[in-house]
Parts: C-alpha cells; sequence; structure tokens
C-alpha cells in the first residue's frame, strides 16, 4: 500500500535498467541526501559533526570496500584494517612529497597504492579459500602493521612514530590539520563517500559486480562458463582495498588528525567486518546501517548513564560497552543473520503487501 | 648482503652452540604453548564445524579467573577447583544460548558468533576481576619455580625454566588424555561419530547438543592449562589475546581437523619463528615475530592447501 510499484510502468530499456526502477526508492534516497548534504549541516553541533557523523560515513565506506570483497565476491578478509593503514600512510607521503597538491586528490590517488597492495595478498585466494584465506588476509594485517611501525620512512622519521595531518587547503578552505572546521571535513567526507557509493553501486549491477557474484556463488561453475578466476578475484581485491584505502586515509585526514600504527590494528579489521555481517553481506545499503549500528550504539551507551543520573566510572562503562557490544552481536547473528538489509527488505515486502499479511 | 642471510647466522649457531639449543629450547616452549591454544580450536572444530576464535580470549579468562579468585581469599586449589566449574558453566552457556540457535548458519556466521563471544568475555573479565595484568599463583598451586642451568662445551651455559618443563609435561599428558578420550571412551566415540556426519550421528541417538557442551567443556579445560602455564610466565592479562593469534597459522599449517597436526604445526611454527626472529631479525630491524608465522603458514599453504594432517577438500560441482 505504502511501498507500491505496481502501475509504474517502464516504456523505454532505459528507464527499465535504471539503478532505481521505483519511484519511492528515488525519493527516498533524495531525502536522505538532502538531509545529509543540508538538514545535518545547518542543525549539527560541532561535537554531531566529528564524533558521529565523520566517523560513521568513514566507516561506512570501508564497510562498502569490504563487503565488495566479502559479501559480493565471497573471499573472507580480516587484513581490512591494513588496507585502510596503507591508504593513510600513502596519503601522509604523498603530501609531504607534493605540498602544494589538493589534498582531496591526494586521497583519492592513495587508495591506488592500497589497491597494489592488496591485490598482492589476494594471490593465495586463487589456491586457499573460505577460513584458510581468512588466516592469510592475517599475514597482510601482521605485516604491513610491523612496516608502519619499523619503516621510519613511512612516517617521515617522527620521533613519536605516528603520523600527524599538515596543514593543507583547499580552494582557500582550511581542509586538514588542526584548524579545518568540523563542516569543511564533514563536507569532503561526505561528498567523497557518496560519489564512490553510486559508483560503485552501478558497478556492481555490471559486467563486473556480476562475475564477482558468479565467483562467490559457484566458483568452478563461473569458471566453466568463462569467468576468469585469477582476474575476477584479483580485481575483487584490488577494488575493495582500494576504497578501504580511501577510507583509512580520510580516517587519519579528516578525522583523527594524528594515527598511530595501532590506530589501523586487527581490532579495526575485526569492527569493519562486524558492520560488515551485521549490516548484512551483499548490500550497499546494509554497509551504513551497519557502520551506524556498530559506531553509534557504544558512543550512545557511553552518554546514556550520565543523562539519566547514573554515576558510573569510566572504566566500567567501558567494560559494560564491550559486554552489550558482544552480546547484541550474538543477539543479531541469531535474530537474522542476514543482516539489517534483510530486515529492511521484509518491512519493505511487509509495506508492500498492507494491510493484508500477505 | 647475501652473505648476512645465508651465511652468517649459520656460522653462529656453529660458533655458539649453547646459545643456538636455548634459542631451540625457547622455541620448543612457544610451540607447546601455541600447540596447546590451538588444541582446544580443533577440538571444537572437529565437533561442530565451529572455527572457535574465542579459545584465545577463553585461555585469558580462565587465567583470570584463577587469580582473581584466588586475590579474593579462595585457597588455590579450591580456586582451581571452582575456575573449572566456571568453565562448565561457561560451557553449558555458550551450547545454550550461541551455539543452539545458530544450527546450520554458514561458517561465516558462526565465526562472527564466536568474536562476539570474546568481545563479551572481555568485557565480562574485566567487569568482574579489573583489567590490570596479575600474578599467576604459580607456587600456591604446587607447579615449579625454580630453573637449572646445564654447561655445553667449555663456557656454554643452557637454563631451563623448571615450569617450561612442567608445561611441556602437562601438555604431553592432556594430549594422551585426549588421544585416549577420543578413541577409548563412549563419550569420545560419539565425539568422533559427530564429528564425521552430524545426521549419521543424530539419526543413531547420539545428543549433539550434549556432545557440544562437552567439547567446549574440553576447550575450557585447555584452555585453563594453558592459561596457567601462560600466565607462570608472563603475567596474565589481555596481553594474551595476541598470543592466541599465533595459534591461527599453526591451525592452518596442521590442518583444522588434527590434534598431532596441532602439535606439530606448533611446535614448527615455535621453533621457525624463534630461530628467525634471533638469527635473521635483526636484518631487517627486528620485531619479525609477529608476522613470520604467519608468513610460514601461508608459504605452506600454496603447497599444500589442507595443512599436513587436514582431510583434503574435494570440490565437484
Amino acid at each position: 500500500m505504502f511501498y507500491r510499484e505496481a502501475g509504474q510502468f517502464k516504456t523505454s530499456y532505459k528507464a527499465d535498467q535504471a539503478l532505481m526502477p521505483i519511484l519511492q526508492d528515488r525519493v527516498g534516497l533524495a531525502v536522505i541526501l538532502i538531509i545529509a548534504f543540508a538538514v545535518i549541516p545547518a542543525l549539527a553541533n560541532d561535537f554531531f559533526l566529528t564524533s558521529i557523523m565523520i566517523p560513521f560515513l568513514v566507516f561506512a565506506l570501508a564497510a562498502i570496500g569490504l563487503n565488495i570483497l566479502t559479501g559480493y565476491c565471497g573471499q573472507l578478509s580480516l587484513g581490512t584494517g591494513a588496507f585502510m593503514g596503507v591508504g593513510a600512510y600513502a596519503a601522509y607521503k604523498l603530501t609531504s612529497i607534493f605540498p602544494e597538491a589538493n589534498v582531496i586528490v591526494m586521497v583519492l590517488i592513495s587508495g591506488v597504492f592500497s589497491a597494489a597492495i592488496g591485490a598482492v595478498f589476494g594471490l593465495p585466494s586463487l589456491r586457499i579459500k573460505g577460513l584458510y584465506l581468512a588466516v592469510t588476509t592475517l599475514a597482510a594485517q601482521f605485516f604491513l602493521e610491523w612496516c608502519f611501525i619499523r619503516i621510519p620512512w613511512l612516517y617521515n622519521y617522527n620521533a613519536s612514530g605516528a603520523i600527524e595531518v599538515p596543514h593543507r587547503e583547499v580552494f582557500g578552505i582550511v581542509a586538514s590539520g588542526a584548524e579545518a572546521t568540523p563542516l569543511a571535513r564533514y563536507f569532503i567526507v561526505l561528498g567523497i563517500t557518496t560519489v564512490i557509493a553510486l559508483l560503485i553501486a552501478n558497478v556492481l549491477r555490471g559486467r563486473i559486480g556480476r562475475s564477482w557474484m558468479m565467483i562467490r556463488d559457484m566458483d568452478i561453475a563461473a569458471e566453466l562458463m568463462g569467468i576468469r578466476p585469477l582476474r575476477t578475484k584479483l580485481m575483487a581485491f584490488a577494488v575493495s582495498s582500494y576504497i578501504c584505502g580511501v577510507a583509512g586515509a580520510m580516517m587519519v585526514f579528516f578525522w583523527l588528525n594524528a594515527a598511530e600504527p595501532s590506530s589501523y590494528s586487527i581490532r579495526l579489521s575485526f569492527q569493519i567486518l562486524f558492520m560488515v555481517i551485521l549490516g548484512g553481506l551483499g548490500s550497499l545499503s546494509g554497509a551504513f546501517m551497519g557502520a551506524a549500528f556498530i559506531w553509534i550504539l557504544p558512543v550512545i551507551l557511553k552518554f546514556v548513564p550520565g543523562l539519566i543520573g547514573i554515576d558510573l566510572a569510566a572504566e566500567t562503562i567501558e567494560h559494560a560497552t564491550f559486554m552489550i557490544v558482544g552480546a547484541l552481536i550474538i543477539f543479531f547473528l541469531i535474530v537474522e543473520p542476514h543482516g539489517f538489509a534483510r530486515l529492511w527488505q521484509i518491512a519493505k515486502q511487509k509495506l508492500r503487501v498492507w494491510p493484508f499479511p500477505y | 648482503m647475501l652473505y648476512d642471510i645465508f651465511i652468517d647466522p649459520f656460522v653462529q649457531m656453529y660458533d655458539m652452540p649453547d646459545f643456538f639449543l636455548q634459542v631451540l629450547w625457547e622455541g620448543f616452549v612457544a610451540g607447546i604453548l601455541y600447540a596447546l591454544i590451538a588444541l582446544g580450536f580443533v577440538l571444537i572444530f572437529k565437533a561442530s564445524g565451529v572455527f572457535n576464535f574465542a579459545q584465545g580470549i577463553m585461555v585469558v579468562f580462565a587465567g583470570l579467573t584463577l587469580v582473581g579468585l584466588n586475590e579474593n581469599g579462595v585457597p588455590a586449589y579450591l580456586a582451581l577447583i571452582l575456575t573449572i566449574g566456571v568453565m562448565g558453566v561457561l560451557a553449558y552457556g555458550v551450547e545454550r544460548v550461541v551455539m543452539r540457535p545458530l544450527v546450520n548458519q554458514p561458517d561465516i556466521i558462526l565465526l562472527m558468533a564466536t568474536i562476539g563471544l570474546t568481545y563479551f568475555l572481555v568485557g565480562f573479565g574485566e567487569f568482574v576481576f579489573g583489567g590490570e595484568p596479575k600474578q599467576m599463583i604459580t607456587e600456591q598451586l604446587g607447579l615449579p619455580t625454580g630453573s637449572t642451568a646445564f654447561e655445553i662445551g667449555e663456557r656454554g651455559l643452557v637454563i631451563l625454566q623448571h615450569i617450561d618443563i612442567a608445561a611441556a609435561l602437562i601438555a604431553v599428558l592432556m594430549v594422551a588424555a585426549l588421544g585416549i578420550f577420543f578413541n577409548k571412551t563412549r563419550i569420545g566415540r560419539a565425539l568422533r561419530a559427530v564429528a564425521d556426519d552430524h545426521q549419521a550421528a543424530l539419526s543413531v541417538g547420539i545428543s549433539l547438543n550434549q556432545i557440544w557442551a562437552i567439547v567446549w567443556f574440553a576447550a575450557g579445560l585447555v584452555a585453563l592449562a594453558t592459561g596457567i602455564m601462560w600466565g607462570a610466565r608472563s603475567d596474565v592479562s589481555f596481553a594474551l589475546e595476541i598470543v592466541a593469534f599465533k595459534a591461527l597459522p599453526v591451525l592452518i599449517l596442521g590442518g583444522f581437523t588434527s590434534i598431532p597436526g596441532a602439535i606439530v604445526g606448533g611446535l614448527i611454527i615455535g621453533f621457525g619463528e624463534k630461530i628467525g626472529e634471533l638469527y635473521w631479525g635483526g636484518l631487517v630491524g627486528g620485531g619479525i615475530e609477529s608476522w613470520l608465522a604467519y608468513i610460514i603458514a601461508l608459504i605452506f599453504l600454496l603447497f599444500r592447501p589442507q595443512g599436513l594432517f587436514g582431510e583434503r577438500i574435494i570440490e565437484r560441482i
């Protein structure tokens, strides 16, 4: 009733193959974009932007990256954190070598390095599958993390061993460094995330995306039908790592301002994997929902006890957060193993047939 | 450069045999501990096909419970018994709350559930016993604490910690006990039946739920032993979690389903890691222990994708 595609006739191939053939979807997306681009910047304060919206968008982008690999191509990876780190360190080196260049362009280019390294670590995927592959991606995680610590060239021989984001301006606006306003950062992050998400949405329904899904569903059958597994899998690794690399670079340039090797540890890999699984494997909107859940929930949990007047030590809250998040992860896996994206699908189906149950 | 890589380390090994033996012993002890953690993984994977990521945290949790109880005035041996009880409750709870509703889900969902369990146990352990590192109650448990030095050659010296010897002995005993348990007892045979084929086991009247609870309990006991041994070498803290990640390359080296594989894999990784670190690590700035095990396992996998003792995966369309 509320969500009815009956009566929306397509009269051309173009209309039939549109990204969102249903009017309600288009309206919904437009509303979300208006909220993101106009309402939030107008109403939100700096705290909301820097500690909720910017990290949420960065994580959502990283989750999209991992979702391409795990959700669409079926290759389990635990090295996401390290690939994000590669992007961050590459962007850092690039802006120190070319201080005049546009920092947004540098962030986008840094993903290329991450893609190359991701493809190298994707090589074993032709021979190794499933959980075994997941463990080999841990090799990437620990090896790259070690590189970030042990190769001083990567962090410009800083005494602290951390990378600090320099002051950079884009078209006269401070884009990175400590002086950049949260609003400017928010717009940059939002812009990059939106553009990449839309691009990927189109790639996924084209030839490349469908060949990834064939590999995921049954690799041998895909091979028999003329998909070259090595090329397809490596491309999935490269595209996935590119996006993760860009997300990692944004994480340090537009959110944290400084990053240590431990920022890109295995814990980050798990966080991203949680977002993908809870959001729904093989769903772009799921990546956003998963990122919202995993990032925003602990922030809320941190503030709720204070708001309702219970005074707890910071440590206790942190421990309780761990417990609650762990328990909720298990709970959601039991209730809906296909993630929030599936819940949303069910809700849409209900709306479609309302007021009848089916 | 080539000399440094290919000749110098071997010259050093020959020149200082005492140091080399010490390195080997360190590798052996580390390998035993990795093998013990891997053993817990294998037990659960064998019986339920669940890749139990929480095994590492179970080690910490067991050690922490033991020490925490002792700190609160419970005598050491009573604390040990109580901890065994806690691991039993944990096993039953996991079976009841996590595993049973997730029967028949794909591997990755089960893996995620155990990672969720990891988060929960980290939070719970810190919540109850506090997050700071704790001293293991080695002496109260009657474990040896001294060390013996052996003279090798003219001036060489190899030092063996008694606790390491005890760890190795306990590991051997545990593997032997598990072997007997799996091959000779009724429950052990039921376990193997479940491992081979869930449905066939169900159809001859084996209770899957009961078996899973037993397996998680067994894994909990292995975790407790590992926690005591590791805690005696360093402190009991959540840093141990990192050590648990070392068990993963051990697993893929040995194969996910093989108990001897876990032991052999653990020893290979233990020896390889220590020798690599001490003789070659200096060339690239040290600290290569953190990833060498993974690279060894990765190279190995390229030649034998199912691991040393793993079952060959046959693919058909």
